[in-house]
């Protein structure tokens, strides 16, 4: 009966994000118009339920303040209290509001998350397509640079720099940036030695144009496909370590609100078989799972439709 | 022939292919009938749909096509209902198919004695260590060096002609009744496309095998075909017999592919002053690799040079010593009596700004992503500072100059053109520069016959207007006779002979000059027969294949 009723449930949820992300993507589409429209109107439901998520998530950290009902740090009863009509998912260990600090979580994560990402990939990009046109010395020095780093595994690596320089938000956003850089680099490097050999890159040389030019008006526009797929694959690597640096303890600091370290800090209570803890989990794994079926869309276009 | 002979008939073919969400017509309607061991050579220019109706005729569409009308049957075969598993069985079996380019239809990673092996022993037709006898048999019928050792090298260790070669006793393995050819020689340059062209036409004619030829090549299919047939934007535009055919063409169209050969502009001025481009003594290599020897020629101004020789003769090589990609080892490159530096990173502007380029490939040559607009004018921009109204005013004449409407080109992609327009998009930008000198590097080798001749005449136009001296770089004498001064003929590096061009096309010739002019198709249907004999005579070097 128990695993009947488990299945039901599944089904249902199952259900309601079909049925979500397709009124999402009629919505989305009615909205647009011209290229936009088109591709929208043709996206997979999973790609409209990923995008459907991310605005969702986009919104919540936005209105924070407006959408939690305490703030983010005030204790409000004892520790760990059940869900009830107050405190809609309970309280922590310390008392404070679970579904507020959730809320709040979602901007902390998220945003140190994205700009930690564009960072990396500002890092990596710039100096991995400089790798590729310029060649000779720079490209073996930096490409032997970025090989001895990505030896290193790199949650080891992180949290060995962050004992180093400390844990401040600031040192963890370069840290993460500067490590996920690499593989940035790598892809970066790797793409625009394709397009470095064409002839238009030749004719441009030839007409005597600066690296510059090169780099931002000729070849960028040609790898922004690969590197914009990557953006989101990278985000979400960028996400899980910065949980999992939190939940570590080295990542962001008590008592600002973040979804990794909220798991640690409330786990006994999955030994009492309580879900709760569970949850901030829960919003990771949904955000990663979204913003990968965006970016398959997205690799999709970008190989499938070469006109 | 009586009826029972017909292999292969197509009645009332209809392809569509799709663009956005429309199915646009790619064929509309086209009847073919082919008896046993007959050869019909498909003529057309680029989108004519004879590629099309070559797949069509194995039962199969690209992607993004369909067969939406009409019958093929083939044998007694209805190709259009036959299940996939009917089709395989056929495919490779009773109908092959040799491409284009044979250097991108190899497996890179196998042998070619394993990929000839394939379809004989996954038909059933033959075992192994039979397939693997037959192929040297048929290696050493399409008179392939070394036939006992070559089926046991990768595909890049034999040259394009062999590989092209290679490729058509592999259609054969199965000894099937029909083969499609898919333009087998147009990437391969003269002394080898005869040799390509000999071996098809003894293997097919030793089997008795059934053959569509498809080209844009007239005089190659005069070689080839029993029969012509002349497509035009899917539609047939008439079928006859090749000589018939090139007897008395009926069509206004078939005259005009005809005449495309004729052009050829005037005499020029014997060359006054000083040459615009210089090369002293120039000798380069690439790394160790030497590839040019010695190297010494003048470039006038208003006057064409053409540099002729088959690949790897050094022609493009030439062109990178004076762009300055490729610093020389020794000799150097005058500019109206100056020396260039021989790095163009260490050129002025100025220098650059005079020595423009053309590229072969206009699809690589253009940035894909950016529009006509910033294409054409960032030349105009940079070397000439224009801006705003302008260069926009400018971007309009050069249009205008290479006979685009401006209005509807200036904001397009240029995925958004065919061939011809994106060759003239490249020769826009080489102008837009008010260069003294334009190198064109095989500028029409990728175009079919009508385009490139479009080309050829809007050069010709643009030198005499802008008083340009042209290097053209060509593997293609037709292209040397339409628009040369002066001839500079090469060969492993060097340069063989060299000359104004009414003493160039006439004898005496050295021996590679002759075979090169010798190689040149003509468009009488006894040509090549007649080559290959006087050829076996003199005991000639038959090409010059590395």
């Amino acid at each position: 009966m128990g695993t009947l009723i488990v299945l039901f449930w599944i089904a249902v949820a199952l259900g309601v994000a079909i049925a979500a992300a397709w009124g999402f993507r009629a919505l989305a589409a009615a909205l647009t118009r011209g290229e936009l429209h088109r591709a929208l109107r043709d996206a997979p439901l999973t790609a409209s339920f990923g995008m459907m998520v991310i605005l969702i998530y986009l919104v919540i950290a936005l209105l924070a303040p407006v959408i939690a009902p305490f703030p983010e740090r005030m204790v409000v009863g004892s520790q760990f209290m059940p869900w009830s009509s107050v405190n809609w998912l309970g309280t922590d260990a310390l008392g404070r509001d679970m579904f507020s600090r959730m809320v709040y979580g979602t901007r902390n994560t998220v945003g140190i998350a994205f700009a930690t990402t564009l960072l990396a990939f500002l890092i990596g990009s710039v100096l991995g397509l400089l790798a590729a046109t310029v060649g000779g010395l720079l490209d073996q020095g930096l490409s032997r640079l970025v090989d001895v780093l990505m030896a290193i595994p790199s949650l080891i690596f992180a949290l060995l720099l962050l004992t180093i320089f400390g844990t401040s938000i600031l040192t963890l956003i370069l840290v993460i940036a500067v490590i996920d850089s690499t593989r940035v680099f790598r892809l970066a490097r790797a793409v625009g030695e394709g397009v470095v050999v064409m002839d238009y890159i030749e004719a441009a040389r030839l007409r005597g144009e600066g690296l510059v030019y090169l780099i931002t008006r000729e070849i960028l526009p040609n790898v922004t496909a690969p590197l914009v797929a990557e953006f989101g694959l990278r985000f979400c690597f960028v996400f899980l370590s910065i949980s999992a640096l939190s939940f570590l303890g080295l990542g962001i600091q008590p008592p600002t609100a973040d979804w990794g370290s909220m798991v640690r800090e409330n786990a006994t209570l999955i030994t009492f078989g309580d879900v709760t803890p569970l949850l901030p989990a829960g919003a990771i794994a949904l955000l990663t799972v979204a913003v990968n079926f965006v970016v398959d869309w997205q690799l999709y276009r970008a190989s499938g439709l070469k006109e | 022939m009586s009826t029972q002979d017909v292999l292969l008939s197509i009645r009332d073919l209809k392809i569509e292919g799709k663009s956005g969400d429309d199915w646009l017509p790619i064929v509309n309607g086209v009847d073919l009938t082919l008896h046993r061991g007959e050869v019909l050579g498909l003529i057309g220019e680029s989108g004519a749909g004879k590629s099309t109706i070559g797949l069509a005729a194995m039962g199969f569409a690209r992607d993004g096509c369909r067969i939406s009308g009409g019958t093929i049957d083939f044998d007694g075969i209805d190709l259009r209902r036959a299940s996939r598993e009917q089709l395989r069985r056929l495919h490779g079996k009773r109908i092959a198919y040799v491409a284009q380019s044979a250097a991108a239809s190899f497996n890179p990673a196998h042998r070619l004695m394993e990929q000839y092996c394939e379809a004989p022993v996954r038909h059933g037709v033959m075992s192994r260590s039979e397939a693997e006898r037959d192929a040297v048999d048929l290696y050493r019928k399409i008179r392939l060096p070394d036939p006992e050792g070559i089926g046991f090298r990768y595909p890049h260790q034999v040259s394009g002609g062999q590989l092209q070669r290679a490729m058509t006793a592999m259609a054969m393995s199965c000894r099937p009744d029909l083969i499609i050819f898919d333009e087998p020689t147009t990437a391969l340059d003269v002394t080898t496309q005869i040799e390509v062209l000999a071996a098809i036409r003894d293997i097919v004619e030793q089997f008795g095998t059934a053959a569509i030829y498809i080209t844009h090549d007239l005089a190659v299919v005069a070689q080839m075909a029993d029969r012509i047939k002349i497509l035009l934007r899917g539609d047939e535009i008439e079928e006859a017999d090749t000589r018939e055919m090139l007897a008395a063409p009926k069509h206004d169209y078939t005259r005009s592919l005809w005449a495309v050969r004729a052009f050829q502009r005037p005499e020029q001025p014997a060359p006054k002053g000083a040459p615009v481009v210089s090369l002293r003594n120039v000798s380069a290599s690439y790394g160790k690799v030497p590839v040019l020897d010695n190297i010494s020629f003048d470039i006038h101004p208003r006057r064409t040079v053409a540099v002729v020789g088959e690949s790897g003769s050094g022609k493009s090589t030439a062109a990178r010593v004076i762009t300055g990609l490729l610093p020389p080892t020794r000799g150097e490159v005058l500019f109206e009596g100056d020396a260039l530096p021989p790095d163009y990173r260490k050129r002025t502007r100025e220098q650059l700004r005079n020595a423009q380029m053309i590229y072969q490939m206009a699809d690589t040559a253009l940035n894909p992503k950016l529009p006509i607009r910033r294409i054409i004018g960032r030349p105009a921009q940079m070397y000439l500072g224009l801006n705003g109204r302008a260069l926009t005013e400018r971007i309009r004449e050069l249009l205008h100059l290479i006979e685009l409407e401006p209005d509807e080109y200036i904001d397009r992609l240029p995925s958004e053109l065919s061939g011809g327009q994106k060759q003239r998009i490249g020769i826009a930008r080489a102008l837009a520069a008010e260069p003294r000198f334009i190198i064109c590097d095989e500028v029409t080798s990728a175009l079919d016959q009508i385009v490139a001749e479009g080309i050829l005449r809007l050069l010709d136009r643009l030198q005499g207007a802008f008083d340009l001296a042209y290097m053209f770089i060509t593997h293609d004498l037709a292209t040397v006779r339409a628009i040369a001064d002066d001839v500079v003929v090469m060969q492993k590096g060097r340069v063989v002979e060299q000359g104004p061009k009414p003493e160039m096309f006439a004898p005496p010739h050295e021996p590679y000059t002759e075979l090169l002019l010798s190689s040149v198709p003509e468009m009488d249907p006894d040509w090549l027969s007649r080559l290959l004999e006087e050829r076996r005579h003199k005991d000639l070097p038959q090409g010059a294949e590395k």
